[in-house]
């Protein structure tokens, strides 16, 4: 019998079966934020214990609030960056260098197939783009994986998801991802891996599958995976050149992780894009997704583009592309959040910043900031935001606010006329 | 050191209560667990209930519905309840990383299949619900007014040796 991605880097990191059906893994990267980490470091003090169980194995960014807005960030940010320099971390990114988690690690080489990659963050899941096993966790998990570089999972039976036909023009991943989990509901992958397949995937760049694997956990999914292939090692191939004599060498090597054809799935789902449409969500659950021609015509106060999920320079491409000899409607204010020095860099570089501030954008420096509600651009009682983020949970950007989750190309549109629109009609 | 678990039991009859509604993310700029205590679900979306309530005040177990916890990982979301001295929460299903979490910090996050939790809800009719907890025999028994109820759970070996240890970074530290 075959085994799925996620059964072989179980098998080949296993460290321990203290139970039946407990897996203990072996961690390869344990990934730290400052909204998370301190606790397990305060914890880790008081026990007498501050000790990491591989300081290479650790990668540290203070990314959530940053700059630091009032003293109580600034104390978590101190406490991450003194715990960092303390056990000489060698990867540790602070303000100039440091951008959002999910889009930082990858592009610094960090992720590799076959991986485990744990972090106390939701959206770690997002790493799985890279064939590896992704999990975010909680505080106490991340706590034990710093100190003794383990996890204890429930082994995930894996849902594979075919993503077959031909995307339309104007369609992109986000898309994708919110069908897809209007069609699982928020807890119908719980205790799952969901493998992204199909020709459409095999098709998509590394950021259209982060954006993919990303949301796999508002399905409740444990990990999002897709197969590593050619687009994998091209994307890494910077930092693994000297690991392989070849890039065909590479492949062969990281296909070890793709999973077997007779591998067994707990459910298997084909969906055939070519008719989808540009995707929105309504209400405060992410499976509550409409399209976006439905939702057309509902005013908002705010854009926002930028967060894991669609922060990266094909992201900003795209809402650029709509923006372009445009500006934003005066009843909105339009927020973009490059996610990462570099992928700011680039949109320089390519004039996309340009696009976005002639259009009157307000460009900030890469951070988690108003995805959450914790800064650069938190909404007030009543107001409504277009948001490229994951989450549409109530309060999420602010005590009394909506956010209706869509695609850049979307939420570029729906900055110019200050009311939600398919981009593909302008 | 095992947790106290039972007691006064307050009901959130809602489905997909969010780590959010639990605890918002404006208040995980805190450093220390006590901070969070007034804050107990602050956002949560559901008629009739005030998070500023005695029922919540006197509560120390949660009763819920389905895919309790979803969205954040943030441990927050059980350490907001922990020092609320709410240390079981009994739902039809949990997101992974809130029931993870909660073992990991030695609290209860209990699954019952829905109609037991129907009964549960069903019981307030009688009065206030008040559950004892026999980890041993994994047994709840509800009482409210002249009315009793008992059910019981499956909880993982692991799980259960998290509860009794403790915690996870106990076990981990004794094993790794």
């Amino acid at each position: 019998m075959g085994k799925t991605l996620a059964e072989k880097i179980f098998d080949s990191h296993l460290r321990d079966e203290p139970f039946q059906g407990t897996k203990i893994l072996n961690l390869d990267r344990v990934l730290c934020h400052e909204i998370t980490t301190p606790v397990a470091i305060a914890d880790l003090v008081w026990r007498d214990k501050d000790r990491v169980f591989d300081r290479n194995k650790l990668k540290v960014v203070i990314d959530h609030v940053t700059p630091s807005k009032d003293t109580k960030t600034a104390t978590q940010a101190k406490i991450l960056r003194d715990w960092a320099r303390r056990h000489d971390i060698p990867d540790f990114f602070d303000v100039g260098r440091n951008g959002v988690c999910h889009a930082l690690f990858p592009e610094k080489g960090y992720i590799r197939p076959g991986y485990t990659v744990i972090m106390g963050d939701s959206h770690t899941c997002t790493h799985g783009a890279f064939g590896a096993f992704a999990a975010g966790v909680g505080t106490t998990d991340l706590e034990v994986g710093i100190l003794k570089g383990v996890c204890a999972f429930r082994e995930p039976a894996t849902i594979r998801i075919n993503l077959n036909g031909t995307l339309a023009a104007g369609v992109y991943a986000k898309d994708v991802i919110l069908y897809v989990i209007s069609q699982l509901g928020v807890n119908g992958a719980t205790d799952r891996v969901i493998e992204f397949r199909g020709p459409i995937v095999e098709k998509m760049s590394m950021e259209a599958r982060m954006t993919l694997c990303n949301m796999a956990v508002e399905a409740g999914g444990t990990s999002g995976v897709c197969m590593p292939d050619m687009t994998t090692v091209e994307y890494l191939w910077e930092f693994i050149q000297d690991e392989f004599p070849s890039k065909e060498a590479a492949l062969a090597d990281y296909q070890q992780w793709v999973s077997d054809p007779d591998a067994v799935y707990a459910s298997t789902l084909d969906i055939d894009v070519s008719t989808l449409e540009p995707q929105v969500t309504y209400d405060y659950k992410p499976d509550c997704v409409k399209s976006v021609k439905e939702m057309s015509g509902t005013p908002v106060d705010q854009v926002y583009i930028g967060t894991c999920t669609n922060g990266r320079i094909e992201d900003l491409r795209q809402a650029a592309a709509v923006l372009k000899g445009n500006t934003i409607a005066g009843s909105v204010r339009g927020i973009v959040s490059p996610a990462t020095p570099k992928i700011f860099q680039e949109a320089l570089k390519e004039g996309i910043i340009q696009i976005f501030m002639d259009a009157g954008f307000c460009v900030t420096n890469p951070t988690c900031g108003a995805c959450l509600g914790m800064s650069n651009g938190v909404l007030a009682e009543g107001e409504v935001a277009a948001s490229t983020s994951n989450r549409n949970f109530n309060g999420r950007m602010g005590k009394g606010g909506m956010v209706h989750l869509m695609s850049p190309a979307s939420a570029a549109a729906t900055a110019i006329t200050g009311v939600i629109t398919d981009a593909r009609t302008l | 050191m095992q947790k106290k678990f039972g007691g006064s039991a307050i009901f959130l009859d809602r489905s997909d209560i969010n780590t959010d509604e639990i605890i918002p993310a404006k208040y995980l700029t805190e450093v220390t667990k006590e901070a969070l205590q007034p804050y107990i679900l602050e956002d949560l979306k559901l008629a009739g209930f005030d998070p500023k309530s005695d029922d919540l005040k006197n509560a120390t177990v949660v009763i819920t519905r389905e895919n309790f916890g979803c969205g954040s990982s943030r441990e927050h979301a059980p350490w907001v309840f922990e020092v609320n001295d709410v240390h079981t929460v009994i739902a039809e299903s949990y997101a992974r990383i809130f029931r993870q979490n909660m073992f990991n910090c030695g609290m209860l996050a209990i699954e019952l299949p829905k109609q037991d939790i129907d009964a549960l809800m069903k019981l307030q009719q009688a009065g206030k619900v008040t559950v004892a907890v026999d980890l041993d025999k994994q047994k709840i028994t509800a009482q409210a007014g002249d009315q009793e109820k008992e059910f019981t759970f499956e909880i993982s070996q692991f799980d259960k040796a998290l509860v009794v240890a403790g915690g996870w970074v106990e076990f981990a530290d004794s094993r790794y």
